[in-house]
C-alpha cells in the first residue's frame, strides 16, 4: 500500500463510522518537508520534518462539529471523532449545511509528483543552496545575500466521507530562494529571486540569482517620487499578489455573505474586452495544481471573466447548495486543522503577447512597480479599496529610468480592473496560488512627497 | 511531560555525530474555537497538536527537526536527523545535568477554559451577533470568533536547562460591514489575554461588538483619504504597531547580525525623537505577547530597547547571544514545536509622555488623526514600512471632522522615530496581534499614549 493509499484507508475507517443521521468526513495528510538555508558559504539551518494529521467533520441535524490532530495514534484519532461529534451539538442548524457528493466530474490525471525529488539527497540539495549564493554574489561587487534556501516537500493527503468521497494523492513541490542587499554607500536596498518546480531538474538557480540581484541593485540611488496620477506596470509578482486579492472578491461564499463587491454583478462588464481570467488548479504548471479540492471533488478548470464579463463565482459543495449551483471544485482547505473554505486555486489571467520591455515601452511615461508592501493592511475586498506601499522604476520615454521608493499606489480595485490597458506575455510560475505576469493599469494614484 | 532521563537520552543522541549543543522543546496544546458568521454559529472547533522539536548546533549551523511521536524511538529518530547537519564537525558537546529552571508564572489563570462549556462560548458570539446588528440598521453582515488555547512547554537542553511553561490565553473578535449608498465598509474589534475565561469578567463582548459595528458605519460617511504628506495623530493604544514595525523589528538581533536593519552599529546614538522611551516586555502580566519562559526556557524579561531616544541594546536570542558573548534577553521565541526558535518581540510599547491628548490635536491645524491601524509590515534593510489605517479622520483647523476610507500610511522608519513631536499622557496597549516573521507567527502586545508624528505619506485616492 502507498502513503496515501494508508491515508485513505484510516480517512475510510474513520467516516465509516457515522452514525444513522450524522454524516463524517475525514481528511488525513501526511508531509515530508526539507529546507536548507545557507550564508556565508556555510550550511545556517538544515531542517527535515515530518508532521502529520487528521482533521473530522460531523454534521448532524444541519449543525457541523470540527475537530483536528497533529498526532494519528488510534487512540488519539478516536478523541478526535468524539470531539467532532460532541461539537456538533453547539453549532446553529444550517439547512445547507453537508459534506460533498460524488458529482461524477473525472479526476484529472496530473503529474504532480517526482521520484526524483523524494530521492534527491540531502546533500544535494545543500548544493543548491550554496550555488545560489555563490552565483548571486558573482553578479555584482554590491550585492550581499541575506539568506538562499533550498525548500521541498512531498505531501500526501486522503479525504473520506460517509457520503461516498473516497479520494487520495500526492505532490511534491521544491524552490530555490534568494533573498538580496545592495549597499552603496549608506544606501541599502533587498530583492529576492526564486524557482520553482516538481522536481530538482525543474529549478534554475540562474533566474534565481539573476533576479535577486537585479532586484536589489537596481533601487540604488533610489528617490521619493512626487504624488501625481500614473500609468503604472506591475511586475510578474506584484500582479500575482493583485490577481490573489481579486480572487478573494471572487469566492461564493463572500458573495452569498454580502462581502464581495461583485454580488450583482454576474454578466457585467467589469474589466476590458481583452481580459480572461481563469482559476485552473488541472494546469500542472501552476505550483497549486491538484486533482481535487480540499473536499475530494475533481479539480477543474472555471473561467471567472470571460472578454472582460462576470461569468461566475468560485465555490465548494456548502457555498454551491446554498446558491442554487454546482460546486466549481473549490473547496480550499489550509491543511488538517481547519474545514474546507472556499477559493481560487490557481488563478490566471490569459496571457498576452508581447514583452514586458514592450509594455514600458508603449506606456512611455510612468512606473515600473516591483515591490509591493502591506498588501494585507491596505487591500479591503469588501470595500474595494486598494493602497499599498510601493517601490520600482520610473518610466521615462519608454524607457525603465530612475529608481523610486517609499510611495503608495492607490485606487479601488473595481476600478484597477476596468483600467487594465494590456497583459503582457512574460508569465510567472511563483510559489502561491495566482500566477504572475507583467500588467499594465492605468489611473493610479501615486503619493509620495 | 516527559522525563528528565529520557531527554538527557535524547539530548545525548543528538551529539552523537558531534555539535556543540543541542536542545528538545517539547509542547502540547489543545484549543478550542468557535465562530459565528451570517447570524449562525458556523462550527465549533477542538484541537491538539502535540511534539517535539530537536536541535543541533555546530558553529553558526543549526541542525533541525520534529516529530510527533513522543516515544523514545520518535524522539531518537528526530535527534538523529537534526544531528546530521552537525556530521564530522566536531564538537563534542556532553550533556550536562538537566535541573529545573523554576520561574514564577507572569500570568494567573483564574478560570481554565476547558472548565466552560462549549454552550458558553457559543452564548457569546450570539450576544455579539445581536448587539452588532443592533448598533444600527445598516449593519448587514457580523462575524464574530471566540478562541482558546492552552499550551504547555518543556524546554531541556545539554547546558543542564530544564524549564516549563504553561500559556494559556484567550481572544474574542468582532468584524461587522455595513452597506449603503458607497458600497460596503467593515469594522473590526478584538480583544485577547494571557489569561483563561475571566477575559469575559473583564470585558463585554456587546462592547466589542459596538465598537465594530460602529467603525463599519462611520466609514459609509468616509470620504476618500488624501494624498501626500501631512501631520498624523494616533490615538493612544492604536498605533503601536507603528513602533512594531518602524523600529522593532530592526531591533531583533538576527537581522542586524547579517546586516539586515538600519538599526546595526548604532546602540549609543540617538536614533529617535528625545520624547521616545521603547520597551519590550514578556512578563507584562496577562498581555497577549506575555510569557513565563521564552521557547528556549529563558525567563522573559523587560528590555529598555530605546531610552529618551537613544537606542540602548537590541533584542536577543540564544545562537545570537551566543555568537557576540552576551545574555539572552527572553526574546527566543517560535510558533510551535515544528519551527526553530529566533529572535522575536513580545509586548512592545512607548511609554507615557506628559501632555493631555486633547492638546495634540488643537495644535494641528491640518492633519489625519488615525483612531485605528490595521496590520503592517517593514522592509527591515531600508527602515521603509507601511501599515493600514482602518479607523482615521480629518483634522481640520485643530478639530477632528470627516471619516477617512481605508488607505495605508508608509513612512521610513529611522525618519517618524526622529519626526515624533508630541506624546500625551494617555497610554494604552492595543488589540492582541500576531507578527509574523519568516513564515512563523507568534502573539504579541504593543502600545503607546497618544502621539504625533510630524509628517506621513497618506496613500489615499484623494487629489
Amino acid at each position: 500500500m502507498s502513503g496515501s493509499e494508508e491515508l485513505l484507508a484510516l480517512a475510510r475507517r474513520v467516516a465509516e463510522q457515522a452514525r444513522p443521521g450524522e454524516q463524517v468526513e475525514a481528511f488525513v495528510s501526511r508531509d515530508r518537508d526539507t529546507s536548507v538555508r545557507v550564508y556565508e558559504g556555510e550550511i545556517e539551518q538544515l531542517t527535515s520534518a515530518q508532521s502529520e494529521g487528521i482533521g473530522v467533520r460531523v454534521i448532524r441535524d444541519g449543525r457541523i462539529g470540527f475537530a483536528y490532530a497533529g498526532v494519528l495514534d488510534d487512540a488519539v484519532v478516536a478523541e478526535v471523532l468524539a470531539e467532532a461529534r460532541d461539537n456538533a451539538g453547539f453549532g446553529s442548524s444550517d439547512p445547507w449545511a453537508g459534506l460533498a457528493e460524488p458529482d461524477g466530474v473525472a479526476v484529472p490525471a496530473l503529474e504532480l509528483w517526482s521520484d526524483d525529488l523524494a530521492a534527491f539527497a540531502a546533500d544535494d540539495k545543500v548544493r543548491l543552496a550554496l550555488d545560489l549564493e555563490r552565483r548571486t554574489l558573482g553578479l555584482d561587487r554590491r550585492i550581499r545575500v541575506e539568506e538562499a534556501s533550498y525548500s521541498d516537500v512531498l505531501a500526501e493527503a486522503a479525504v473520506a466521507t460517509s457520503t461516498g468521497i473516497a479520494v487520495h494523492g500526492r505532490e511534491s513541490g521544491c524552490y530555490v530562494v534568494v533573498s538580496t542587499l545592495a549597499d552603496d554607500g549608506d544606501e541599502t536596498h533587498t530583492g529576492f529571486g526564486f524557482s520553482v518546480g516538481r522536481s530538482p531538474a525543474d529549478l534554475d538557480p540562474d533566474k534565481a540569482a539573476r533576479e535577486g540581484a537585479e532586484r536589489a541593485t537596481r533601487l540604488i540611488g533610489s528617490t521619493k517620487p512626487a504624488s501625481g496620477r500614473v500609468t503604472v506596470v506591475l511586475d510578474p509578482y506584484v500582479t500575482a499578489q493583485f490577481l490573489s486579492i481579486i480572487a478573494s472578491t471572487l469566492n461564493g461564499e463572500s458573495v452569498l455573505k454580502g462581502r464581495s463587491l461583485f454580488a450583482n454583478r454576474l454578466g457585467e462588464q467589469v474589466a476590458p474586452s481583452f481580459v480572461t481570467l481563469v482559476d485552473d488548479p488541472t494546469n500542472p504548471l501552476a505550483y497549486t495544481a491538484s486533482e481535487v479540492d480540499g473536499e475530494g471533488l475533481a479539480s477543474r478548470r472555471n473561467l471567472l471573466i470571460d472578454g472582460g464579463v462576470l461569468r461566475q463565482f468560485v465555490h465548494n459543495s456548502y457555498s454551491a447548495r446554498r446558491a442554487g449551483v454546482h460546486s466549481t471544485g473549490s473547496a480550499v482547505r489550509g491543511g488538517f486543522k481547519s474545514t474546507p473554505g472556499v477559493g481560487c486555486r490557481a488563478i490566471q489571467l490569459a496571457p498576452g503577447t508581447r514583452s514586458q520591455a514592450d509594455l514600458v515601452r508603449d506606456v512611455g511615461d510612468g512606473v515600473l512597480v516591483q515591490q509591493v508592501l502591506g498588501l494585507h493592511s491596505g487591500v479591503n475586498p469588501v470595500s474595494g479599496d486598494f493602497s499599498s506601499g510601493a517601490a520600482g522604476l520610473r518610466i521615462t520615454g519608454g524607457e525603465l529610468g530612475a529608481p523610486i521608493r517609499e510611495f503608495t499606489i492607490a485606487s479601488t480595485l473595481q476600478r484597477m480592473l476596468l483600467d487594465i490597458r494590456e497583459v503582457g506575455g512574460d508569465l510567472d510560475w511563483l510559489p502561491m496560488s495566482a500566477v504572475g505576469m507583467s500588467l499594465v493599469i492605468e489611473g493610479i494614484s501615486l503619493s509620495g512627497s | 511531560m516527559l522525563d528528565r532521563d529520557l531527554l538527557t537520552e535524547v539530548l545525548g543522541g543528538a551529539l552523537r555525530h558531534g555539535g556543540e549543543f543541542a536542545e528538545v522543546y517539547v509542547e502540547d496544546k489543545t484549543s478550542s474555537s468557535a465562530h459565528l458568521d451570517d447570524g449562525r454559529v458556523e462550527q465549533v472547533t477542538s484541537g491538539r497538536d502535540r511534539g517535539a522539536g530537536i536541535r543541533v548546533v555546530i558553529g553558526d549551523t543549526t541542525g533541525f527537526a520534529h516529530t510527533a511521536d513522543l516515544s523514545l524511538a520518535g524522539l531518537r529518530a528526530a535527534a538523529e536527523a537534526a544531528s546530521a547537519a552537525a556530521r564530522g564537525g566536531g564538537g563534542g558537546a556532553k550533556v550536562v545535568a538537566l535541573t529545573e529552571r523554576r520561574v514564577t508564572p507572569v500570568n494567573v489563570i483564574e478560570t481554565y477554559p476547558d472548565t466552560i462549556t462549549k454552550a458558553t462560548k457559543v452564548a457569546l458570539l450570539q450576544r455579539a451577533d445581536a448587539a452588532a446588528r443592533a448598533a444600527g440598521t445598516a449593519i448587514a453582515q457580523v462575524s464574530a470568533g471566540y478562541g482558546d488555547s492552552r499550551k504547555r512547554i518543556l524546554v531541556a537542553n545539554s547546558d543542564g536547562l530544564f524549564a516549563t511553561d504553561d500559556q494559556v490565553r484567550t481572544m474574542f473578535r468582532v468584524t461587522a460591514v455595513a452597506s449603503g449608498d458607497t458600497g460596503m465598509q467593515t469594522g473590526y474589534e478584538s480583544i485577547g489575554h494571557t489569561i483563561g475565561f475571566e477575559l469575559f469578567s473583564r470585558y463585554d463582548v456587546e462592547e466589542v461588538a459596538r465598537a465594530a459595528a460602529t467603525r463599519a458605519l462611520t466609514k459609509l460617511k468616509a470620504r476618500p483619504a488624501p494624498s501626500g504628506s501631512l501631520p498624523v495623530v494616533i490615538r493612544a493604544g492604536s498605533g503601536g504597531v507603528l513602533f512594531h514595525e518602524a523600529c522593532g523589528h530592526g531591533l531583533e538581533a538576527d537581522l542586524v547580525g547579517k546586516g539586515a536593519s538600519v538599526y546595526k552599529g548604532r546602540v549609543g546614538e540617538q536614533v529617535a525623537s528625545p520624547l521616545v522611551t521603547l520597551i519590550d516586555d514578556g512578563t507584562m502580566s496577562t498581555e497577549w505577547g506575555a510569557i513565563t519562559i521564552d521557547d528556549e526556557g529563558h525567563p522573559a524579561q523587560r528590555n529598555v530597547l530605546i531610552r529618551d531616544g537613544v537606542l540602548t541594546d537590541y533584542m536577543w536570542d540564544f545562537l545570537r547571544a551566543r555568537k557576540d558573548g552576551r545574555p539572552q534577553s527572553g526574546n527566543g521565541r517560535r510558533q510551535s514545536y515544528q519551527h526553530l526558535p529566533m529572535v522575536r518581540m513580545t509586548n512592545t510599547f512607548v511609554t507615557n509622555g506628559t501632555e493631555d491628548p486633547s492638546e495634540l490635536i488643537r495644535d494641528t491645524p491640518n492633519g489625519v488623526y488615525v483612531a485605528q491601524l490595521g496590520g503592517g509590515s517593514v522592509n527591515t534593510a531600508t527602515g521603509d514600512f507601511v501599515f493600514g489605517m482602518t479607523e482615521a479622520y480629518l483634522i481640520e483647523n485643530g478639530e477632528i471632522t470627516e471619516p477617512l476610507r481605508e488607505g495605508n500610511l508608509i513612512g521610513n522608519g529611522p525618519q517618524v522615530l526622529k519626526d515624533i513631536d508630541r506624546l500625551a499622557n494617555d497610554f494604552a496597549m492595543g488589540n492582541p496581534g500576531t507578527c509574523g516573521k519568516d513564515g512563523q507567527g507568534v502573539p504579541v502586545g504593543d502600545g503607546q499614549p497618544t502621539l504625533r508624528v510630524k509628517a506621513l505619506t497618506i496613500g489615499g485616492t484623494a487629489a
